[in-house]
């Protein structure tokens, strides 16, 4: 398919994501959360995975590190980290690769710090499962520069969660994400629960570390106009599907989905005021099967599904 | 693609599957019915004046055993009564001495409950305190120390003593879920509209509290029951009436463990066994019904 | 500020007293609520049980005056206030001239030490199985096996005690029947006395144990579920910790907590059910000493005793508490 000529001219990319599919068991039959998703990520990167709440975007990044947990199961494709498959290797081997190779970001909502541990033992813990033992002195001082290159100041290396406030907590779990400087970094809404401040400052840092370290990124959110001024590429997914990616700017100046320009229509601007119009995007039905839709080359990187005319998937609606 | 909505498909494919049909909740109380459902029937067949001391032969075995006999299945034990006749009249007295001591102390733990809950400030502090100071103390013990003094014990006044110590647990637990209803929308909304506290606490309150109010009832039931076997082992039971506690604790008193005579103890242990395990089951079926979390873990 | 801070240990130690003194102030009054006095309700007994007691009412006189019970209700009280905060508990009633003090403190090693030894071990056990029942790794045929051993959860201590007997002693001869060891060696530190103590106490601690131990498992496992929920685990495993760190310092290191709070809870019962126990099995500790004063009226021991117990109880849940901070580093700040 055509996401393969992109993939041979940008070499090889750090993830490959086949056909992912992630299933949801409920008492009335499977919910198909990802319904076939690819796409990949070259070296140095950043891929924007945007959607609104429910769009399949956290499965797959749970899909990606072979975290999903039940209800939701992957029935289906592959996750290629350096041309391994994650999900067809055994665990162990799994865990040695894990937070070397992908790191991940937690929700900015989530309660993600062990409220029993101190900063230091939740960092140390990275550092010594996958390293081994190394001598206190600089375990300390390799620690204290971590918590430096997210800004934060020393004297939270002692402290325990509950002493810190919502933005610092994030800027632990970046400091932890780069501990071991991976590959790649999964940051799934890195910036969500924060206030709008915060958010500005925590997605600079993040995006300051990575250049720093040379990683490729997965940044997922549903904020657009956060997406634009920190990705190279965007991916946008619409009920379990990616309806159309590619680069952030070609992608924000032509989007060819309705749902992209949906989404795009909805960034609130200053300038002019805007109806709010939910328009009424037909959803298909989260438990039938449904075919994959196939992405075009609309220009060059740029891939979107068209809509077939009579498809009740996804109306076109916006003027 | 089909184009039907979540929430058609959603109604269209429930199960009218209620939490409160929970198979441990169900197997517990089939597992009470059954010991009250028995003993009522024994009631009307058998004779219970066998019950009384005297009544037939001294110790003789079970009638399946060599040298027993039909006339006392079950057995009699060392100052001549009959096993059978002893279950069917003590099931239904513990069965009582856990009413009681259910119902008891949840009045008084909803009453508490409410007011440390509802009103909060000192109120709320004073009856923390005091059920945090309850919960803490060997119960066991204070009630050694008060039927000691009882010189007439039946097992209404054993039940009213156990009860006055069993409170705490439904106070701490129903003030907990007060207080943690209290801040929720409906109950906000509630009391924004200004409509009669009475009326938020029974209309709007009460009915998200009832598998609270019934898994503290189940508790305080069989912790009654429990606290009344452990006052009737002591010897300090109504010493005149058969309850089940009785019964052993006078098989244990008779040596019937050293002496071979199971069944002398070993009936009513049965019984109180299918008791206690049948309130066990209620309450960790109630606790899956107010925690669907627990029902997905096997085991 | 981290660890304990003073404002809790205040707290916490205003506690202990309290519940100390108001438990102590409970028998003091219930005695005098009940009509008569504590010294006319023994004779009372004395006489129920042995048909008639030579010249009570002379007897009654005598006695009412030795325990001083004619003088006015507060200096009474603070008397016996007096007396039990120095441990000084007067003297038995049914052997006079013996101190209440003197028979507790035979008896209190023994009881502490099954305590302790049967506590320390349910808590550990049941917490363990709770682990396991919730842990996605455990074998398929240990998730079998660990509900039936829940079972015993329902059954009383003391109703469980009575079946080890029959199974173990009586059935299959294996353990002694009663007493804390064998009478014919004398307590010291060698191995046959020690053998012959864990000999005793086995039963005893048994049906302590497995009585209990499902309460702990069961408690485990709802708080492992909840854990299981938690964000931090999900993280724990993205950062590919072995699975038995995460098993151990994230999930089990967050379900102990409200185990442990739990604990403080529970204790008053498993206080209970070890004097029934210690009862059943002749164990020479308080529980048998206490059964010994409730035959004989004897109601200077029976206060002794449950002075004690509470005591005891008390106590253990104040050093729990002074402990549970370091557990979770949450507590100071947060009110429970």
């Amino acid at each position: 398919m055509s996401e393969r000529s992109e993939r041979s001219r940008r070499g090889r990319p750090i993830l490959d994501v086949r056909d992912l599919r992630v299933h949801y068991s409920t008492p009335h039959g499977d919910v198909i959360a990802v319904n076939g998703v690819s796409f990949s990520v070259a070296e140095g990167e950043t891929l924007g995975l945007v959607g609104e709440s429910g769009s399949g975007k956290s499965t797959v990044a749970m899909g990606v590190l072979r975290l999903t947990s039940p209800p939701g199961r992957v029935v289906g494709g592959s996750v290629s980290v350096k041309g391994e498959d994650i999900l067809a290797m055994p665990e162990a081997a799994l865990r040695r690769r894990r937070w070397r190779e992908l790191a991940l970001v937690p929700q900015g909502s989530m309660n993600s710090l062990n409220p029993v541990l101190r900063v230091r033992d939740q960092i140390r813990d990275v550092i010594e499962t996958h390293e081994g033992k190394q001598p206190r002195r600089r375990l300390k001082e390799r620690v204290l520069r971590l918590l430096d290159l997210v800004n934060l100041p020393a004297r939270v290396y002692d402290l325990y969660p509950h002493e810190l406030s919502g933005g610092m907590k994030q800027r632990i779990c970046i400091a932890m994400a780069i501990a071991l400087e991976p590959s790649l970094i999964i940051a799934d809404e890195p910036t969500s629960a924060l206030d709008v401040v915060v958010q500005r400052t925590v997605a600079q840092t993040l995006l300051t570390v990575k250049a720093e370290l040379g990683s490729s990124m997965v940044l997922i959110g549903h904020d657009m106009a956060l997406q634009a001024q920190l990705v190279d590429r965007i991916a946008v997914m619409y009920a379990g599907n990616i309806v159309e990616i590619g680069p952030v700017r070609d992608l924000f100046r032509h989007p060819h989905h309705p749902y992209t320009r949906h989404l795009i229509a909805s960034i609130p601007s200053i300038r002019e005021r805007k109806p709010l119009v939910v328009k009424d995007l037909r959803r298909p039905d989260p438990r039938t099967p449904r075919p994959t839709p196939a992405l075009s080359e609309v220009s060059t990187g740029h891939f979107a599904a068209i809509p077939e005319a009579g498809d009740e998937g996804v109306v076109i609606s916006h003027a | 693609m089909a184009g039907i909505t979540l929430t058609q498909q959603a109604s269209g494919q429930r199960q009218a599957t209620s939490p409160w049909l929970n198979p441990k909740l169900v197997a517990g109380l089939v597992m009470v019915a059954l010991v009250l459902v028995l003993t009522l029937i024994g009631l009307i067949l058998w004779d219970v004046t066998l019950a009384r001391a005297a009544s037939s032969p001294l110790n003789l075995p079970p009638f399946w055993v060599p040298g027993g006999t039909m006339a006392h299945p079950l057995g009699t034990e060392s100052s001549g009564r009959d096993l059978l006749a002893l279950l069917i009249v003590g099931g239904p007295m513990t069965l009582q001495v856990g009413l009681i001591v259910g119902i008891t102390s949840m009045v008084i733990g909803i009453v508490l409950g409410f007011a440390a809950g509802y009103l909060g400030g000192a109120v709320d502090a004073v009856i923390r305190t005091l059920s945090d100071t309850a919960l803490t103390i060997p119960s066991l013990a204070i009630l050694i120390v008060i039927s000691a003094y009882v010189r007439q014990m039946d097992v209404t006044t054993m039940s009213l003593i156990v009860a006055l110590l069993a409170w705490a647990g439904p106070t701490r637990v129903i003030r907990a879920q007060v207080l943690s209803m209290r801040e929720q929308g409906y109950v906000r909304m509630a009391r924004l509209t200004a409509l009669p506290t009475p009326h938020i606490m029974f209309r709007e309150m009460m009915p998200n509290l009832l598998p609270y109010l019934a898994a503290s009832f189940i508790g305080s039931a069989s912790g009654g029951i429990l606290a009344a076997v452990g006052l009737e082992a002591l010897g300090l039971g109504p010493q005149r009436i058969p309850t089940l506690g009785m019964t052993v604790s006078q098989a244990i008193q008779g040596s019937a463990i050293l002496r071979g005579m199971w069944w002398w103890w070993g009936t009513p242990t049965i019984v109180l066994m299918v008791i206690f395990i049948g309130l066990f089951l209620v309450a960790i079926g109630l606790d899956e019904v107010v925690n669907p979390r627990l029902r997905g873990v096997r085991g | 500020m981290r660890g304990l801070s003073l404002g809790y240990v205040i707290r916490r130690v205003g506690m202990f007293f309290f519940t100390i003194w108001a438990s102590a102030t409970v028998m003091f009054f219930i005695p005098r609520l009940a009509p008569g006095d504590p010294v006319s309700a023994m004779v009372t007994r004395l006489t129920s049980q042995a048909g008639r007691v030579e010249g009570s009412a002379a007897l009654i006189t005598a006695w009412r005056q030795r325990f001083g019970l004619d003088d006015p209700l507060l200096v009474q009280y603070l008397r016996y206030l007096r007396g039990m905060l120095t441990f000084d508990f007067g003297y038995s009633l049914a052997q006079f001239p013996t101190e209440v003090g003197a028979m507790v403190g035979r008896a209190m090693p023994w009881t502490i030490g099954l305590l302790l030894i049967s506590t320390v071990l349910t808590f550990l056990a049941g917490t363990l199985i709770g682990a396991l029942m919730a842990w996605r790794r455990t074998p398929r045929l240990l998730r079998w096996f660990l509900p039936v051993s829940l079972t015993f959860t329902a059954i009383p201590f003391y109703i469980l005690g009575i079946v080890l007997v029959y199974v173990f002693v009586f059935a299959l001869g294996l353990f002694p029947v009663s007493g804390g060891y064998r009478n014919d060696l004398t307590p010291g530190f060698d191995f046959a006395f020690i053998n012959s103590v864990i000999q005793h106490g086995t039963l005893p601690a048994m049906s302590i144990v497995l009585a209990s131990m499902g309460f702990w498992a069961l408690g485990m496992r709802g708080m492992m579920v909840t854990v299981a929920g938690e964000d931090y685990l999900t993280l724990a495993r993205a950062k590919g910790l072995r699975p038995l760190d995460v098993l151990f310092r994230y999930e089990v290191r967050n379900a102990i907590l409200p185990q442990v709070t739990a604990l403080v809870l529970g204790l008053g019962g498993i206080v209970g059910g070890t004097v029934l126990v210690e009862y059943l099995f002749g164990y020479p500790g308080m529980g048998a000493l206490l059964y010994q004063g409730i035959t004989n009226s004897d109601f200077t021991v029976i206060q002794g005793i449950v002075f004690i117990l509470i005591l005891t109880t008390v106590t253990a849940v104040l050093i729990v508490d002074l402990i549970y901070p370091l557990l979770d580093p949450r507590i100071t700040y947060e009110r429970r």
